[in-house]
């Protein structure tokens, strides 16, 4: 069992930022910024994709400390849109993950279905499994629920809320939905049009 | 056997051929006649040339004449190899690369078959040298082409995936792994097909070119099959080389796709 902490110290990509960021095990920093501000940027600098300026630390380990796609397994970034490149999601998974699909009541059925075949709705909750099933330390979640119905997103607000306390994980949410975040995140970090923190609270 | 000299007036009838290829296809307004005429006059000069060049080379003998038309060959394959991709390594790393790999795998096989398997006194005598290279050459060239095309293209449309793969803990040769098969696959697929047909749908244009200069069927069989296993080898060992220094350049040390090395063309 871990107990992760995720901090960013002057993180900075492209014209967002520099910003500071520090997430402790079981908790949930919820992001928001209108649309184009760079929010996803953000994420993938901090799963080191991107070039970026400024550092991320895993329990105060630098990722430059880190080969890179350790950093990754452990912080975890979940694309808006994630990609699929066999013709089934079941070649996608080394390893099972019954529990996660039941808790967002997906059969296992759909394992062996054509992608393309899956909705996408189906598809986003697939990508979460996909992610949560090689237990990251932590999520970096781009709107996980954009494409799901209430039912849906009540279950995967549920099931990351579980999972940040039984791996004691971390989480940044990012939404466009302040109630969703007022919901799953303990603190929020809202950025302006121009990728900087708000003092205030900025609607 | 003896061989027939050609005259120029043989070489005109042949061009006249052409002529009236390209006076059809302006006909049918096909916008291929420009191209066609072209080609066609650059095949004439570019042979004429060489023609000039090995005559000269051949009645020297020396290695550093052989050694510079090699050198200047190998040049002139690496930009043609590099201006053939849609999507280009940016500050000339595709020719670098193109380059590196063809001058590692055609020199180290034509070499080696010189000196090994020919045995000829001395191992640079232009005769053997020269052609033996270039058909290398030629052959590499085409393979490093159609793969490094390909990779950069997989990788530049598949970018969802790799990111995808990354995202989940891959690193970047693994995020890549099917795009570098299909690029191997595309870079020696013609060369595959060439060793399949050889004979029996095509009969080899060296092969040919020495039956009807007057050589021995069988001897210019035996030419053909040595000179079919070295460009297998040679595309081989180039292809793999060059799609492993493209693969290589597309991520950075952090295993970041990089597809900002690319541009299009």
């Amino acid at each position: 069992m871990t107990a992760a902490r995720f901090q960013a110290i002057g993180l900075a990509a492209g014209t967002i930022g520099p910003i500071d960021i520090d997430v402790d095990a079981g908790h949930c920093l919820g992001l928001s910024a209108p649309s184009g501000a760079g929010k996803t940027r953000l994420l993938r600098a901090m799963a080191d994709l991107d070039l970026h300026e400024g550092d991320c630390r895993l329990d105060g380990v630098s990722a430059a400390n880190m080969p890179a796609p350790e950093w990754r397994r452990r912080v975890a970034f979940l694309a808006a849109e994630s990609a699929w490149w066999a013709d089934t999601p079941r070649e996608h998974f080394d390893r099972g993950c019954e529990k996660l699909l039941d808790a967002l009541d997906l059969t296992s059925a759909l394992l062996d279905m054509p992608i393309e075949l899956l909705s996408s709705g189906q598809r986003q909750r697939m990508a979460l499994v996909r992610t949560l099933a090689h237990t990251p330390e932590v999520l970096l979640l781009d709107e996980p629920t954009a494409n799901l119905d209430a039912v849906n997103i009540d279950r995967v607000e549920r099931l990351i809320a579980a999972y940040l306390t039984t791996h004691r994980a971390c989480c940044i949410w990012v939404s466009h939905d302040r109630a969703q975040l007022e919901r799953v995140a303990s603190s929020l970090l809202i950025l302006d049009a121009h990728g900087q923190p708000c003092d205030a609270p900025c609607s | 056997m003896q061989l027939i000299s050609l005259s120029f007036f043989d070489l005109a009838l042949a061009a006249g051929a052409v002529l009236a290829l390209a006076g059809t296809t302006a006909a049918m307004k096909l916008g291929v006649t420009r191209t066609l005429v072209v080609a066609a006059v650059r095949t004439a000069a570019q042979l004429a040339l060489v023609g000039l060049i090995l005559e000269a080379v051949f009645a020297q003998e020396r290695l550093l004449w052989v050694a510079l038309m090699a050198f200047v060959m190998l040049l002139l394959a690496g930009r043609e190899a590099a201006t053939r991709q849609k999507r280009r390594f940016v500050g000339g790393y595709g020719f670098f690369a193109g380059t590196a790999s063809m001058f590692l795998s055609s020199f180290v096989t034509a070499v080696a078959t010189l000196v090994i398997v020919i045995r000829v006194e001395p191992w640079y005598t232009p005769q053997y040298a020269i052609p033996l290279l270039g058909m290398l050459l030629g052959n590499t060239m085409t393979g490093i082409a159609l793969s490094m095309d390909r990779l950069t293209q997989e990788v530049w449309r598949g970018a969802n995936v790799v990111e995808t793969r990354l995202a989940l803990g891959a690193n970047g040769q693994q995020a890549i792994v099917d795009m570098r098969r299909d690029a191997m696959r595309a870079g020696l697929i013609p060369m595959l097909n060439a060793m399949a047909a050889a004979g029996i749908i095509s009969l080899p244009g060296m092969m040919t070119g020495q039956i009807l200069a007057g050589s021995p069927p069988w001897e210019a069989v035996k030419y053909q099959i040595l000179i079919m296993f070295l460009i297998a080898t040679g595309t081989g060992f180039g292809t793999l080389l060059a799609v492993e220094l493209g693969s290589r350049r597309l991520f950075d040390d952090r295993h970041r796709l990089r597809l900002d090395r690319l541009r299009r063309i």
